[in-house]
């Protein structure tokens, strides 16, 4: 027996789904019983991800870029138009960006990365609320990262995406507070994705040296608890940042 | 309801005969824990242990968390009779005199440090030994917004519950590597006694602080310590878990 969290007949959409830790909150939502709208921009990719998660459970994918609002206001009315509500939110869609001195950074590149990461996550939560508080239930969860809270050197753009993350978690949860809708932030330092491997190109030994648990996050570890913060139970904790750094961060 | 997998685990809860403790105690034992329940008050504890071992394997001590001997040689019995531990709950507690800072006696001060901060350690120090010997083990601390925030005219029970997110991480990081995890809880006021018995104005007051305009209900505390004490919560150790009502700011 492992545990199984309680998410039947729930309208989930998690963005970013395609890969990494996405991939494992879609997967991990179709093993608890929910419908899962996956969002992904590499459309290749969202369509080899939609086979295979398509044998655990009902699920309808959306090739689009978060950082465009019409497009995420599209797929969030989509979304509602095919499983007929939505109640939970995961937003995971994000890059690392160029990992560079900040004297060098280049302008374009700070902006695609704020899109990507804050204004995407901003775009779809307000789409997804709407449906949330008319019906009085909902859950969101951010991704943020160790990055928002301690800065990460030569990455200022995601690093101050990520900490813009944990502002709007907190001013939404405090906004929705009474109306029946929690959100929630997810505080992860390097994990073992396509993503993470990247960082870990660069970062690696230092971030490692720096994990009490000596290992990195495997993506269903995230997905885990994020399943718990999307569960009914979950219903007195919003507005909060869970921590996922193997005893690394420091709040 | 989430399915909470804690079969074939052993758990102790602190201050499992009422409140928070008894709700935690109830869904460890819902998920297939076998739970050891204590408390200082031998009469609530009778009463606690008649509904919870309808629930599952339980069994009952009347132990004094500030009596650090009495906590050991607890320990030891039961894991005598368990063979193993692999689960502390450090929920038991007290509020403490609430009154300005002046009119705080010695004893009032200790009382409350005693019981939060002292019991939290010599329970954590003297559970470790049988979770290294099973490389396994979660200990959640139930910590306190207070313990953040800092609770007006409660300084003692401010004091300590900080203590208790500070040892919280201390003992997260040593035992990094170990396979044993060690997180706290910091809840809002939840609807127990403690809040029942004190002054409408102190009462009114707790209210106020809590977006969610509600206190907690302790079956919301029990879910998350549940979830930090199963196998799924495995790469968070030295964490501050919050369940406020969203009224903490960090």
């Amino acid at each position: 027996m492992t545990t199984e969290y309680d998410l039947a007949g729930r309208k989930a959409i998690v963005t970013g789904a395609a890969k990494g830790i996405g991939h494992a909150v879609a997967e991990r939502f179709l093993k608890s019983g929910a419908k899962v709208d996956i969002w992904d921009r590499d459309g290749k990719a969202l369509a080899a991800a939609a086979e295979e998660l398509s044998k655990l459970g009902p699920v309808h994918p959306c090739v689009l870029d978060v950082a465009h609002g019409h497009e995420v206001e599209g797929a969030v009315d989509d979304a509602v138009d095919h499983w007929g509500g939505i109640d939970i939110l995961v937003t995971c869609a994000g890059v690392l960006g160029q990992v560079c001195p900040t004297p060098d950074y280049p302008e374009d590149e700070w902006h695609r990365i704020i899109e990507i990461h804050l204004t995407g996550t901003f775009l779809c939560a307000r789409a997804a609320s709407r449906h949330m508080l008319e019906q009085g239930y909902g859950r969101i969860v951010t991704l943020s990262s160790d990055s928002g809270k301690e800065g990460t050197p030569n990455m200022p753009a995601y690093s101050a995406a990520k900490a813009g993350i944990i502002g709007l978690t907190r001013g939404m949860a405090r906004e929705f507070a009474t109306r029946g809708v929690t959100v929630n932030a997810i505080s992860p330092t390097i994990i073992d994705t396509e993503m993470g491997r990247e960082a870990a190109k660069d970062f690696g030994e230092k971030a490692l040296s720096r994990i009490p648990m000596k290992r990195y996050g495997q993506p269903e570890e995230i997905a885990a608890m994020i399943a718990w913060l999307c569960s009914e139970e979950a219903s007195f904790t919003s507005g909060t940042i869970f921590d996922a750094t193997g005893g690394r961060s420091h709040y | 309801m989430n399915r909470i997998d804690l079969a074939g685990r052993v758990a102790l809860v602190t201050g499992g005969a009422q409140g928070i403790g008894l709700a935690i105690a109830e869904r460890l034992l819902r998920s297939g824990a076998a739970v050891t329940v204590w408390d200082a008050n031998e009469a609530r504890l009778t009463k606690a242990g008649k509904v919870l071992t309808r629930l599952g394997p339980c069994e009952t001590a009347t132990v004094d968390v500030t009596d650090p001997r009495a906590v050991e040689a607890s320990i030891a019995a039961l894991v005598e009779t368990r063979d193993t531990l692999h689960i502390l709950v450090n929920n038991a507690g007290i509020m403490g005199k609430v009154a300005p800072t002046l009119d705080q006696s010695d004893a009032d001060w200790t009382t409350a440090v005693d019981v939060l901060l002292h019991g939290t350690f010599w329970c954590s120090r003297a559970a470790l030994p049988p979770m290294l010997a099973a490389g396994w083990g979660r200990i959640v601390n139930i910590a306190s917004i207070s313990g953040k925030e800092g609770t007006p005219n409660m300084p003692a029970y401010s004091a300590a519950k900080a203590g208790v997110i500070g040892l919280t991480k201390s003992m997260g990081r040593e035992l990094g590597e170990s396979g044993i995890s060690v997180n706290c809880i910091t809840p809002a006021a939840i609807e127990t006694d403690l809040i029942r018995n004190t002054s409408p104005e102190h009462h009114k007051y707790m209210l106020s602080n809590i977006p969610m305009g509600r206190f907690g209900q302790v079956e919301e505390i029990a879910s998350l310590a549940a979830w930090l004490c199963s196998e799924d919560c495995s790469y968070t150790t030295g964490g501050v878990f919050d369940a406020s009502g969203a009224r903490s700011s960090y």
